[in-house]
């Protein structure tokens, strides 16, 4: 019960502070997926306390995550059974801590490679997936670049994994489990657009403390979950390689392609047929008709 | 034809080629049978068990690497080796290069093993096959492999309405054969569109993920290179297929008047031609994807010059100079080199030049080796046994007696 009233508490604060955000920067136009819920990862106030690992465990009834602290010594990536994880980053100085889930782009490249539509991006902002459209093709696992797509290749009947963003839990309004159990304050769910300000807000306030830059703002077109940091987010081992362009928009030209090939290649093909045809007609005849 | 009425007739000169079940079988006791036997044995159990065991018990696939040979081999490559039905089906009913129209019929058979095979790798790859039908449900219309699969869809249903044309003249149907052979300008024509759009569309696949691939082989114009070498593939398939049924199946051929050289030395100048644009468009993509300072440099930078260098270029110059001073021998070669360098492209890219900066590498279990081999292994004796009896390099009967 306590848990739930701090909860609340949490996110009507964040939302509070969001909001007013939000108003103060309504001059600068909306970026993408404004409307979206996100989460504003704050890895300077993350204690790598692994809480939420454990809530997304029991939110998605997975296997209890390690306990102890002897897996933040070694670099882990989510699994098939391990939806986010938290890595420990030596410093200079205070160790860093950032977690790593799936990143909910605003315009998902494995959503727009998924030929059967299982991977779908929801309006409020999930990327969710429908295991009973899922033929197993992987291209989700091809297409992701941040490399959070994670196939069940141990199983005869296997399916993809991914942090689902809690949709069901949002769909009742709730916040995502792992936003709820942080209790250090470097989780914030809220909207993107005001989340976006926030965490600029927090960059340009105390500029000295933090890397001039929102990680997730424009990487990959833009995604729901946002970073800031106050070291270089290569040392966090983010993937800094990613375009800033969206995914999907990378085909959009080869994409284009098929109607026209549909519409005039036969035309054309056939047009060709007719000139060598006409040509050979020809030749038969002179060649009747010459000797 | 007429259709045998004693017992087991039919079956005795359609299926046995006209011997009794005693001499076939003592015909099928060959050193190759032997090894395609011993194949098969281990290939198709294995197959299965990949079912029952599920993809991690049979591959090496991992997480960062989630395509291998199923794909990269079967697919991608049975795919390009196709080309050939719709390369030479393109010269013969549309260009009128009627000179090439003996090659017509085993090219859009190659085509037609070539689509059944890569169907069935894909098969053993996806980890729910049966979800195969949502393509038809689902729009996922911004998806490049939902264009890949309504190809796949198309073109082998296109593929087997040409089989049909030499197959039902082998049954005797004239009224299925008769309408179909009218019909296959328009197929060929779907055949070109279908094939245009598959073969480019496998290397689009490619253009959703710049950071895995090496950005030599990585481009946003993968889509044209692919097409181009589908091309390259189909005709030199055609020049390698054609030097091995003419060694393997020359009574077949007993009383045919085309000039086989002459056919392979035309291969030779087009396989020339497209060969060389084709290392140009390629460099011309090193510079446009700002990757010049790869080539040379580590283990990929030499292997991409090996690629472009041994298996682009010296084929190439092989075509030119085999066409230009008529020696079919320097073709043929040039045509199986560059046979072999397709086979490499489409491994370097979906496989070698793949998560290119994971030092943990895929390698291929054996399992997944050796059901690509039975699948080829199954190709090549579905294409022997289609020859030994369907007319497709011999010339129909009803054709044969008519012209000559």
């Amino acid at each position: 019960m306590s848990m739930q009233r701090r909860t609340f508490l949490k996110v009507a604060g964040a939302t509070g502070v969001a909001a007013a955000a939000g108003q103060a920067g309504a001059d600068f136009g909306d970026p993408a997926g404004a409307g979206e819920n996100a989460v504003l990862v704050d890895t300077t106030l993350c204690v790598g306390c692994r809480g939420c690992e454990a809530a997304c465990a029991e939110a998605n009834a997975l296997p209890e995550p390690p306990s102890g602290d002897a897996v933040l010594g070694s670099l882990r990536k989510t699994g098939v059974s391990s939806f986010t994880v938290v890595n420990r980053f030596e410093g200079p100085g205070e160790p860093r801590f950032a977690k790593r889930q799936c990143m909910h782009c605003v315009e998902p490249a494995c959503a727009s490679a998924c030929p059967v539509r299982a991977l779908d991006k929801k309006p409020n902002g999930p990327v969710a997936y429908h295991k009973e459209r899922c033929m197993g093709c992987r291209y989700c696992l091809v297409a992701c670049p941040f490399e959070v797509p994670k196939y069940e290749y141990a199983k005869a009947i296997p399916t993809v994994r991914k942090c689902t963003f809690c949709a069901a839990r949002q769909a009742e309004g709730k916040a995502p489990a792992c936003t709820s159990a942080c209790p250090s304050g470097a989780l914030t769910f809220g909207k993107r657009g005001e989340l976006v300000l926030e965490a600029k807000r927090r960059v340009y306030a105390q500029g000295s403390k933090y890397v001039p830059h929102v990680y997730g703002e424009h990487e990959a077109g833009g995604t729901n979950w946002l970073y800031i940091s106050d070291v270089d987010f290569s040392r966090l081992d983010m993937k800094v390689t990613v375009a800033d362009a969206s995914y999907p928009q990378l085909v959009k030209g080869a994409l284009g392609v098929p109607p026209f090939v549909m519409t005039l290649w036969p035309p054309l093909l056939m047009g060709i047929y007719a000139f060598s045809h006409r040509r050979q007609q020809v030749a038969k005849h002179e060649g009747r008709e010459t000797p | 034809m007429m259709r045998a009425d004693a017992n087991g007739g039919w079956f005795q000169e359609k299926i046995l080629l006209g011997l009794t079940p005693r001499d076939y079988l003592r015909t099928l006791l060959t050193p190759m049978n032997g090894v395609a036997f011993f194949i098969c044995a281990i290939g198709v159990p294995l197959l299965l068990y990949r079912f029952y065991a599920g993809l991690g018990a049979t591959t090496n696939l991992t997480q960062s690497q989630p395509w291998g040979v199923w794909i990269g081999f079967d697919m991608m490559t049975g795919i390009a080796l196709a080309a050939g039905g719709f390369t030479i089906g393109a010269a013969v009913e549309i260009f009128g290069l009627k000179e090439f129209h003996p090659i017509e019929r085993p090219a859009i058979l190659t085509g037609f093993l070539g689509y059944i095979m890569a169907v069935i790798g894909l098969i053993a790859d996806l980890g729910k096959p049966w979800n195969m039908v949502q393509i038809f449900a689902q729009n996922g219309t911004r998806s490049v492999l939902f264009e890949v699969a309504w190809c796949v869809v198309c073109y082998t249903c296109v593929l087997s309405l040409e089989f049909a044309v030499p197959f039902f003249e082998w049954l005797g149907v004239k009224r299925i054969y008769q309408p179909l052979r009218k019909a296959l300008l328009a197929l060929t024509v779907l055949s070109v569109m279908f094939s245009s759009m598959h073969q480019s569309a496998l290397g689009s696949l490619f253009i959703i993920a710049p950071g895995k691939l090496h950005p030599l082989w990585w481009s946003p114009w993968i889509f044209a290179f692919f097409f181009m070498t589908a091309i390259i593939a189909g005709i030199s398939m055609v020049i390698v297929e054609s030097t091995i049924s003419h060694k393997v199946f020359a009574h077949q051929l007993e009383g045919q008047h085309h000039d086989a050289d002459a056919l392979t030395l035309g291969l030779g100048k087009a396989g020339a031609v497209v060969l060389f644009a084709y290392f140009f468009l390629k460099l011309q993509g090193v510079i446009d994807a700002h990757a010049w300072g790869y080539i040379g440099q580590g283990f990929l930078g030499v292997w991409w010059l090996v690629e472009m260098l041994g298996f682009v270029l010296l084929p190439s110059m092989l075509f030119a100079w085999g066409a230009r001073n008529r020696r079919v021998g320097a073709v043929r070669v040039a045509g199986a080199i560059a046979v072999l360098g397709i086979i490499l492209n489409r491994v370097n890219v979906s496989m070698v030049a793949w998560d290119w900066q994971n030092p943990d590498h895929y390698v291929p279990s054996w399992i997944e080796l050796w059901v690509s081999l039975t699948l080829v292994t199954l190709g090549v004796l579905a294409f022997r046994w289609i020859v030994n009896r369907m007319p497709v390099l011999r010339e129909p009967a009803d054709l044969a007696a008519g012209h000559h």
